[in-house]
């Protein structure tokens, strides 16, 4: 009897290697998904990590990418540095030279695997987080500030406040409330620009991690009197921010957020206090955004959505995840067409596809996702390609968009970003690449 | 001067807020001795306990007793699965196993109840109190003060609790030595369940009015950060010292995150502020070369 369930289990064995031997003879795409769903900011990171994959199985669902499979495999990160790098480690040989671009979708992570992921050649994505002076790909050619920066982000919002001012800041008080690590420190250097060409007066207020406590800083708040509060949270901060606000009277319609400082997880436990709370976004909420309905349709009617929480679909979050997918696709779609169609791309094509994206409003519009993205045209010198936000409000119940695209202050800020690379190249002993012949 | 007044009411109002969560670690340290390194978790797992009723359609006031419920069985469940074994055992034994438990709570947490940022309301609005506005041009929440009246009753029942009752008495017996207390036939399992599910309940407190503040999250576990300071400084093992540490915490915070960074920038140039996230932790470090055993700690004397 046992010799009998040994045999078995050996052939059973064997068939299992035989389908595998199978599966991996199929044109796959392989994602290194270094997710965050426990922990601190795992709320959000079930939003964006289910966007994204369930982007990559529509996708799989209609076809694939010219016939080839998007497959991923996640690891848990917990928004932790030193997870990300292991995370990274591990997946990338699964990868090995075939790997989709990286989203680690943490402004720490992106820069532990900065070196790295160049020296591996794997494409690190950074959309609307990370280093942002890998804007300039003759330093950085394979990061990818996509989308926007939190400078250009954050001059976008002065510009937009100049014009609720009939186009004059000067005399102004704006606060700029910020979460005091590297990703609220980014934007400061642009902003004290600003301040100096508009001539409003710049009062800059920290918050510690975790942020679940700022007494101190709205009162000083209060005892300031901005015009404006120009924020910068992530997580509790932003819920609590908005309580605090209220608590002593500050005008939520005057307090604008980052793009990370706006979605339903933070204006919703805030309950009426987030009522009026305007925020950056690249993306718009809902489901009638054409491809995300077809995700419902197609992916969830078929039962292989990724949400536990079905509710989450459409919200900003998911749809920002959905608005990754698209990007990391159309990256290994424009490489197929230039080393070959139906075939797997290296992480050095798919990095060359980063580079020369140019995802237009009919591109958008053919693929279902006006909404989710701006026009985005990429090239060596400018690894950002767009740089556009739109503003939106919390009405109390949900986020409505109240502007049309409004564009960072280029001239100010791809300087700034061009004399930290230079800085960054020299410190690292690192030649810049000619992006002329960077074709 | 209206602005010191107003950041110093602020403070000591947090600093309440400070003294709940600081309260249950001082029961159990009184109790057993144990630094129960899973408060924190314990206030995230009762929070999200009651959303989580709340959103299967139970009524709030039901929710809250079900999360006591279930804090009371977490409570029994660390008696009998945790400690039991480790009677007895060195202190630094029952606070490792305190870690583990910390790091087993947050994750069935979410697991039970999902891990979306969710609401609570109470009903009471976290919004300035309008008399006080319009007469001094004070800011002082309603909710604020709701939430130091809940601290102050509970502190006045835990005392009563601890020096009047047996049960206080010999909870006390159990902390000074695990051993004599079994020896003078003092029950330490049933005990232990008692103040761990008391702990559970102070940490339903602590959560219902923490989350009600910044909503139900995982970040409410980071409210133990801000307990440990306020321990330094009362005394592990004073109901009193728990709230004073608390007290003396929020104000210097408050008031330090206001008046020092621009001196420290006078000073030395460049950007200071968000100094709240360490600045208790210097000041209670300062007071521990002072008063090692807190303000209103038990000083021990070990004869040789």
């Amino acid at each position: 009897m046992k010799r009998i369930a040994l045999a078995v289990a050996a052939a059973a064995t064997l068939a299992v290697g035989s389908i595998g031997t199978a599966h991996a003879q199929a044109k796959e795409q392989f994602f290194p998904i270094l997710s965050y769903r426990v922990g601190p900011y795992g709320a959000n990171g079930q939003s964006l990590f289910g966007g994204m994959i369930d982007y990559l199985q529509y996708v799989n669902m209609k076809g694939g990418v010219n016939g080839v499979m998007m497959t991923w495999e996640e690891c848990e990160t917990e928004y932790n540095n030193a997870k990300g790098v292991e995370c990274y480690e591990r997946l990338k040989g699964k990868a090995g030279a075939n790997s989709a671009p990286v989203f680690p979708l943490s402004t720490g992570i992106s820069y532990a695997l900065i070196d790295k992921s160049a020296a591996d050649k794997i494409p690190l994505a950074m959309v609307g987080y990370g280093r942002t002076d890998a804007v300039d790909g003759s330093v950085f050619p394979f990061a990818f500030t996509m989308v926007g920066t939190y400078q250009m982000q954050a001059t976008a919002i002065v510009k937009y406040l100049k014009d609720q001012n009939k186009g004059s800041l000067a005399g102004k008080k704006i606060a700029y409330m910020y979460h005091d690590s590297a990703y609220g420190k980014e934007p400061i250097v642009a902003l004290e620009a600003e301040a100096r060409v508009n001539k409003f007066e710049l009062v800059q207020i920290p918050v510690a991690h975790p942020g679940n406590e700022q007494g101190a800083q709205w009162l000083k708040v209060r005892q300031e009197r901005p015009d404006y509060v120009i924020f910068w949270g992530w997580g509790v901060m932003n819920q609590t921010a908005l309580k605090a606000a209220q608590k002593v009277g500050f005008p939520r319609e005057k307090m604008i957020g980052s793009w990370w400082a706006g979605s339903e997880e933070d204006t919703v436990p805030a309950g009426d206090a987030a009522k009026g709370y305007m925020s950056a976004t690249w993306n718009v909420a809902g489901k009638d955004v054409p491809l995300v309905a077809d995700i419902e349709k197609v992916v969830y009617g078929a039962g292989k959505g990724n949400l536990s929480d079905k509710s989450k679909l459409g919200s900003i979050l998911y749809n920002r995840g959905v608005s990754y997918g698209v990007l990391a696709v159309e990256a290994i779609r424009k490489a197929q067409e230039k080393y070959g169609k139906g075939k797997t791309m290296s992480g050095e094509q798919i990095a060359w596809a980063m580079e020369n994206l140019d995802l237009n409003d009919a591109k958008l519009k053919a693929l279902g996702a006006t909404g989710l993205l701006p026009p985005i045209k990429t090239s060596c010198e400018d690894h950002e390609g767009s740089g556009k936000i739109k503003l939106q409000q919390w009405d109390g119940t949900k986020w409505v968009v109240k502007t049309d695209w409004i564009d960072g202050n280029r001239q100010l800020v791809h300087p700034l970003f061009k004399a930290s690379a230079a800085q960054f190249a020299k410190d690292k002993g690192i030649t810049p690449r000619d992006c002329k012949k960077a074709m | 001067m209206q602005f010191f007044f107003e950041a110093l009411i602020g403070g000591l109002l947090s600093g309440v807020m400070y003294s709940l969560v600081a309260l249950g670690f001082v029961l159990i340290y009184k109790a057993s001795g144990v630094f129960n390194f899973a408060q924190g978790a314990m206030v995230f797992f009762a929070a999200l306990t009651v959303v989580g009723f709340v959103g299967k359609g139970v009524p709030l006031p039901i929710a809250i007793v079900l999360a006591f419920g279930a804090m009371v069985l977490l409570g029994l469940a660390t008696e009998r699965f945790v400690l039991r074994k480790l009677v007895g055992q060195p202190p630094i034994s029952l606070f490792m196993a305190t870690i583990g438990l910390t790091f087993f709570i947050e994750g069935l947490a979410p697991m039970l109840w999902g891990d979306a940022v969710q609401p609570i309301e109470l009903g009471i609005q976290d919004e300035p109190i309008p008399w006080l506005l319009e007469r001094f041009d004070i800011v002082v929440s309603r909710f604020d003060l709701v939430a130091s009246g809940i601290a102050a009753a509970l502190v006045v029942v835990l005392a009563i609790f601890f020096q009047k009752t047996r049960i206080g008495r010999a909870l006390r017996a159990v902390a000074d030595d695990h051993q004599a207390a079994l020896s003078i036939g003092i029950p330490l399992e049933r005990i232990w369940a008692i103040v761990w599910a008391v702990a559970g309940f102070v940490a339903l407190v602590a959560g219902l009015l923490w989350g009600s503040r910044n909503g139900v999250q995982f970040a409410l576990t980071f409210t133990a950060l801000k307990a440990l300071p306020v321990l330094v400084l009362g005394g592990f093992d004073s109901v009193a010292g728990a709230i004073v540490g608390g007290l003396i915490i929020g104000a210097s915070e408050k008031l330090a995150e206001i008046y020092l960074p621009p001196l420290m920038q006078a000073g030395f140039g460049g950007n200071f502020g968000g100094i709240e996230g360490w600045f208790p932790y210097v000041l209670a470090l300062l007071f521990l070369l002072v008063r090692p055993e807190g303000l209103f700690g038990e000083r021990h004397i070990d004869r040789v």
